[in-house]
């Protein structure tokens, strides 16, 4: 499942950053702002008009991401424990 | 450059408190905000540490990571690696991160560290964490990451103490050795390692955030949250200002009556009265509308709130070919495009870059506030609107919004001409909010103030002598009828200007005032003053009352949109050039806001013509 299908505030754990072509750029900054496999995330709101883009924690930050880019993150809902 | 000054970076990720902290340290006056990005020029401070050591300290922009992608991270990795020009490496690095935000902060700390340089890291908003409940073992944190770790509060006064005495020691010994860029995911298993060891975090976010954010997020409620706090703010530039501006305006008409009594008639008393009281008294009194205009916008960016907008208009400014990144530099365009374009830095991608540098002096600068603030006063009647919003209120929010809207239609234009259609990525992180500080908020209005009265007393002061000057020589010949001032040079001037603009419906008043215009917008109002005082013997009473009685609605009405798109103010194109590199930049600037301005204007005045 994708970052950008993932329900609102549903808690699950980054699985990989897909690269969309060599040298995708964007991927490479989703992994350095924390977009690592392991981590929890969750879809904290999304933006009216569409519900793009959303808002996304990770750790204790806040980003807004296109779905675009948030479909770049592949996320498990079942690996989390609580 | 001495050998005993010892040279000090501060870097970190965008918002950890960087420039809090070298104001702190250095007693500069740089400007802080709560949203990534602030900082996008290196700025040098220098202090003095008790030991006598003298400090060479350097504020860089913010960076998330060495792969930089925009403009201002880039600084940041040319100065940490000595390829800046006319920079060499600094002696010591100082890594700031913001205490309660770990997890992404200490990946940087990582990154910067792999670097081999001596560094220490600074903690900061220790306040905030211990708040919060967060827990950091200090002890633990300096021995894993091999380097001294100390805490500040960059807010508080002596809140960077411990760092001052750590630096004051010299260059740390241990540093550890440069490394090969190491894969993200294992800089990552290092920093949970790290966490694990010496941070405890009661809750990964702050539920007060939390709670706020659950509104002004909301998809529905989050828009009209947004709406209401825009129109508040141009309701109350004109409701506190209005009546502190005719206070002024009053106290200066004393002034000029008391002043023309004691000085003998003649030329001294056409410069002082006519020119510089006039002019500047009149350009003076709408400094209480712009401060409030800074109040607020001082406030939202304190606040933590502007990332949220952006958050919330993102999807429509894409629509327009401009990106919510964009709406943080657009914003600081209300008070003067200059710090916008410059603020347009922190955008990573040039095409979306470039588009927001073109539309920025479309957003109502506070120059402009004058030259409406006295039209609206003089044409647009004092009626209540649904016994709320008075309806000069409204024109003024109306022209603000004429700019917004022209800004849209100009962003939507240039994504139909531009052939490319690659993506752009938003990635903008959402600060928690944060209590204004009482004294950044009179800071930031005091610095405001004196480039206000500096430019009053500089530039505009200047245009104004002049433009009297012309108003009144040569003299009319001797039998000569009609007024005085037909004869002056700026009667001749504005006559043969006026071919030009009279489509428009303006007057050779209005179009001599629009020279001065050109250096600062403000001077249309001193120069309007100007000329109808000496045009004008006899005691007129307040340029509102003067200009109603010399030109129709339809012509306020035109002017009013020409200085909404004109393309105005020398500065501004100066430094589109300065952040563009390019005179063909420039040029498609400057001629399509003299087209659009002109075409609009003109069709307001027909239009107005037709319907008043």
């Amino acid at each position: 499942m994708m970052l950008s299908d993932l329900p609102i505030h549903a808690p699950a754990v980054v699985t990989h950053v897909d690269d969309l072509h060599a040298s995708d750029t964007i991927s490479q900054r989703l992994r350095d702002l924390g977009f690592v496999p392991g981590e929890p995330v969750r879809v904290v709101a999304r933006a009216p008009w569409g519900g793009d883009p959303l808002l996304i924690q990770i750790g204790s930050t806040r980003f807004a991401l296109r779905r675009a880019e948030a479909g770049r993150v592949a996320v498990d809902r079942e690996s989390v424990h609580v | 450059m001495s050998e005993a000054t010892l040279r000090i970076a501060l870097v970190g990720n965008p918002n950890c408190g960087k420039t809090a902290l070298f104001n702190q340290l250095t007693g500069a006056r740089q400007k802080v905000a709560n949203y990534a990005g602030v900082t996008v020029e290196r700025k040098e401070g220098r202090f003095t540490a008790p030991s006598g050591r003298k400090i060479r300290l350097l504020d860089l922009p913010g960076a998330y990571s060495f792969e930089s992608t925009s403009p201002d991270e880039r600084i940041t990795r040319d100065v940490l690696m000595g390829r800046y020009p006319g920079e060499s490496v600094p002696d010591m690095i100082v890594c700031v991160a913001d205490a309660t935000n770990l997890r992404l902060h200490l990946r940087f700390v990582l990154e910067v560290q792999r670097l081999g340089r001596p560094m220490v890291l600074a903690l900061n908003m220790m306040d905030a964490a211990r708040r919060r409940g967060i827990h950091i073992d200090v002890a633990e944190l300096e021995r894993r990451l091999g380097i001294p770790v100390v805490q500040t509060v960059a807010v508080r006064r002596g809140g960077a103490n411990a760092l001052v005495e750590l630096v004051d020691k010299g260059v740390p010994q241990h540093t550890a050795a440069p490394a090969p860029s190491t894969p993200s995911q294992d800089m990552h298993e290092e920093v949970r390692a790290l966490l694990r060891a010496a941070v405890t975090m009661p809750h990964a976010s702050d539920k007060l955030v939390d709670a706020i954010d659950r509104w002004t997020l909301h998809p529905v409620i989050g828009p009209i949250i947004l709406a209401a706090v825009m129109f508040l703010v141009f309701q109350a530039v004109y409701s506190l200002g209005k009546p502190l501006t005719d206070a002024i305006g009053n106290g200066f008409d004393t002034l000029n009556a008391t002043v023309g009594v004691w000085l003998p008639a003649g030329p001294l008393r056409g410069l002082i009265c006519d020119g510089v009281l006039s002019g500047l008294g009149t350009v003076l009194g709408f400094l209480p509308e712009i401060l409030v205009l800074f109040l607020f916008i001082l406030l939202l960016e304190e606040s933590g709130y502007l990332p949220r907008a952006a958050f919330l208009l993102d999807r429509l400014m894409v629509s327009v070919g401009l990106t919510g990144r964009s709406f943080i530099p657009l914003l600081s365009s209300f008070a003067c495009a200059i710090p916008g374009i410059i603020g347009t830095r922190s955008i990573t991608d040039p095409r979306d870059r470039w588009t927001t540098i073109l539309v920025a002096p479309l957003m109502t600068c506070s120059a402009r506030l004058p030259v409406y603030a006295l039209l609206i006063g003089a044409f647009v009647p004092t009626i209540k609107v649904w016994g709320l919003f008075n309806l000069q209120g409204l024109t003024l929010f109306a022209l603000y919004m004429l700019g917004i809207v022209g800004a849209m239609v100009v962003g939507w234009v240039c994504k139909r001409l531009g052939r490319d259609r690659s993506e752009h990525a938003l990635l903008m992180e959402l600060p928690a909010y944060r209590l204004p500080q009482a004294r950044d908020i009179a800071i930031g209005l005091w610095e405001r103030g004196t480039i206000f009265l500096r430019r009053l007393t500089g530039v505009i002061l200047a245009l104004t002598v002049v433009m009297w000057f012309i108003s009144t020589f040569p003299s009319p010949p001797a039998g000569a009828v009609g007024p005085a001032i037909d004869y002056s040079f700026a009667g001749m001037l504005g006559r043969t200007l006026q071919h030009v603009f009279e489509p428009l419906g303006f007057n050779w008043q209005i179009t001599l005032s629009l020279i001065p215009a050109f250096a600062a917008r403000e001077t249309a109002v001193a120069t309007l003053a100007t000329v109808y005082a000496v045009g004008n013997n006899a005691d007129v009473g307040t340029l509102g009352h003067v200009l109603a009685g010399h030109f129709s609605l339809a012509s306020a009405l035109s002017l009013m949109v020409w200085f909404a798109f004109a393309p105005q103010c020398m500065s501004t194109l100066a430094v589109i050039r300065r952040e563009t590199g390019s005179w063909r930049k420039v040029v498609l600037s400057f001629s399509y806001m003299f087209i659009v301005a002109y075409v609009l204007a003109f069709a307001t005045y027909r239009l107005a013509g037709a319907l008043l």
